[in-house]
């Protein structure tokens, strides 16, 4: 099958939306012209034109608020938010207006919108703008939070989040976006709130997301060589949490090491953590590990960061403690 | 100015049933039927009224905290008004929402808003559907002075103001921002002159006269529908009450509200009424008779309506 890397795969899947439902249109700073900040967006507005490929001012409070007013009034927006951690200028208009006006208002309004924006860490550009926040969204009902490692996923995930009726924030790595796998030319939807089990095993389960799920993957190929299975579940979606198929994954394994970039306190593995001890308790014949970064801002230098981000080794090491 | 008979009468019940309602609703607060904070809209009848009589039922408001005469007069119901206030399964959020959150999307009422300036941004969305879709709906977007000094003020006006949406600003200057007064919180004294950023109108108008407000909304409504963008119309009002339900006002003197309450829109109103020959003092009395059963029958319906049963928590969260 044809191969995309991750930044095609979201292109190509707003183009065949937009193609579909002439309601879906994109908005965000710099992605008609120039393409998107990372080149997500390109040659949309060829296709589409400045109609619906919307380059906005520097303005997340009115790039995410207008959409979430556009979507009230019967459109599907998908806004783009440069860098995660700009989430925090629009935060209101995020947690407080387009999570809640559906409860809020008893069920009488739908709220329709993507925010696409681009976490995580890896090219020197500190603490303002490498950030993994998603945890910070699956704690605020009302929204979807969507997190894909694949080519495949990225595409069929984002079409089933532009046609869900809910505010999802789909988190996309920027240091995966290169990365190639296959994808039907063809529109396809991956169901939101699906794990997936990326690579089979029977010694350990290995819960990652995004680019940890990659690394997990190397981990678990150099520890098949002495002779440890690793399987490895990529959540996918994290809001809704797909409890069914890590537990399947737990009563198979009986170990199990969470796998994020986000800082670990509160980090998106503690809600996991804890959802494992609630209901798989008596499956489990080791301790929860988590292998995450370190309570502290992401920094600069490439020595500290490579420090911060977690890597193969420490994925091994949790991998080897476990099943000491 | 030419109103037509139907449309006077329309405003001056309009203004009847906001005053009725929100005096009520003060009293049952006061008597623990209603929970919560309630911020009540009385004196600043004419804004609303003023406002809405430009606007057709597919057009759109995004209304604030003080939300219940802007709800009223995009036609909302009273009967599921008050039973969301009291907290009941009839009422318009089904007892989720409150005070603060109710909405009518079919009646193009996108929200009452907990967050001071937080309705500035979907109005602006709610203008972009019309454009994007090609009607001439138009939103008015109320907000109160203390809001004009929210960051989404200046996003939303700017964003409004270079897509030529047809939105209409309407800033309910009550001069007070909780209990911080206007003059310690801008260094201007027209909110209106903060158009000028924009390259937009600003208009300054006597908001507790409704005719005033009328001409002044109905001329940013033609431009909003011709295609011309935004206009700020600023509405010098006052309310009587406090903040919220429960505030002792120690930021204000009572002989400031004394002077307010003489420029009344509703007395001012009725005087106009009277020299126009539109309506005689013994039917405006039969008006506020009719519209005082009204809004008992609404504190009826809500005193007797269910409770909503607990597990409905869960319900409304997503699509």
């Amino acid at each position: 099958m044809r191969k995309l890397t991750i930044r095609a795969a979201i292109n190509e899947a707003l183009r065949q939306e937009m193609k579909r439902d002439p309601d879906v249109y994109v908005l965000g700073e710099d992605v008609g012209v120039f393409g998107g900040c990372f080149g997500v967006t390109a040659g949309l507005i060829d296709e589409f034109g400045p109609e619906r490929v919307i380059d906005t001012p520097i303005t997340e409070s009115a790039i995410v608020g207008s959409a979430v007013g556009a979507a009230a009034t019967g459109l599907r927006p998908v806004a783009e938010l440069m860098f995660m951690d700009f989430v925090g200028v629009t935060l209101d208009q995020i947690f407080n207006q387009a999570a809640k006006m559906r409860y809020m208002f008893g069920g009488k309004a739908t709220i329709p919108m993507v925010i696409r924006t681009a976490c995580g860490a890896g090219g020197s550009a500190a603490a303002q703008h490498s950030q993994s926040l998603e945890a910070w969204f699956m704690h605020v009902p009302g929204l979807k939070v969507v997190a894909p490692s694949t080519s495949y996923d990225a595409k069929g995930l984002l079409v089933s989040s532009i046609r869900d009726d809910n505010p999802v924030i789909f988190v996309e790595h920027k240091f995966i976006y290169d990365m190639e796998g296959e994808v039907p030319e063809d529109l396809y939807t991956v169901p939101l709130g699906k794990a997936d089990v990326k690579r089979e095993g029977s010694d350990v389960t290995v819960i990652a997301t995004m680019a940890m799920v990659h690394k997990a993957l190397e981990a678990a190929e150099e520890l098949s060589k002495e002779g440890v299975s690793v399987e490895v579940v990529d959540p996918r979606t994290l809001q809704p949490l797909d409890n069914e198929t890590i537990i399947e994954s737990i009563k198979k394994t009986h170990k199990v090491v969470i796998v994020h970039e986000a800082v670990k306190f509160a980090g998106p593995g503690a809600e996991i953590a804890a959802m494992i001890a609630d209901e798989a308790f008596d499956y489990l014949d080791a301790p929860v590990k988590r292998v995450a970064a370190p309570f502290t801002p992401v920094p600069f230098s490439p020595v500290l960061e490579k420090e911060y981000i977690p890597g193969k080794e420490k994925i091994i090491a949790a991998v080897r403690e476990v099943v000491a | 100015m030419a109103v037509e008979k139907e449309k006077l009468n329309w405003m001056y019940r309009n203004m009847l049933t906001i005053r009725n309602f929100e005096e009520r609703v003060a009293e049952l607060f006061a008597a623990g039927k209603c929970f919560g904070f309630v911020h009540l809209y009385v004196g600043e009848e004419a804004v609303a009224t003023g406002v809405c009589a430009n606007l057709r039922k597919e057009d759109y408001i995004t209304s604030t905290h003080r939300g219940h005469g802007h709800l009223i007069s995009k036609g909302g119901d009273l009967n599921l008004m008050m039973a969301e206030l009291f907290g009941r399964r009839t009422g318009y959020c089904k007892g989720k929402g409150g005070s603060m959150h109710i909405a009518d999307v079919e009646l193009g009422i996108l929200g009452a808003n907990g967050i001071v300036g937080g309705g500035f941004p979907a109005a602006v969305g709610a203008g972009f559907t019309a454009k994007y879709k090609g009607t001439d709906h138009v939103v008015a977007c109320f907000f109160g002075d203390g809001a004009s000094n929210q960051g989404t003020f200046h996003e939303a006006l700017n964003m409004a103001s270079i897509w030529k949406l047809p939105v209409v600003f309407v800033n309910e200057n009550n001069f007070y921002g909780i209990s911080l007064s206007q003059k310690r919180s801008m260094n201007i004294p027209d909110v209106a002159a903060r158009a000028a950023s924009y390259n937009i109108p600003g208009v300054v108008v006597d908001g507790n006269d409704v005719l005033a407000v009328y001409e002044a909304v109905q001329e940013a409504v033609k431009r909003a529908r011709s295609g011309e963008g935004p206009t700020l119309v600023e509405c010098k009002t006052y309310r009587y009450r406090g903040h919220f339900e429960g505030d002792p006002t120690v930021y204000r003197t009572e002989e400031e509200v004394r002077e307010w309450k003489k420029k009344d829109p509703i007395p001012r109103f009725e005087t106009r009424l009277s020299q126009m020959g539109i309506m005689t003092e013994d039917q405006m009395k039969q008006l506020r008779d009719e519209i005082s059963n009204q809004i008992e029958e609404a504190v009826k319906f809500a005193d007797e309506s269910p409770w909503p049963s607990p597990e409905e928590v869960l319900d409304d969260v997503y699509a």
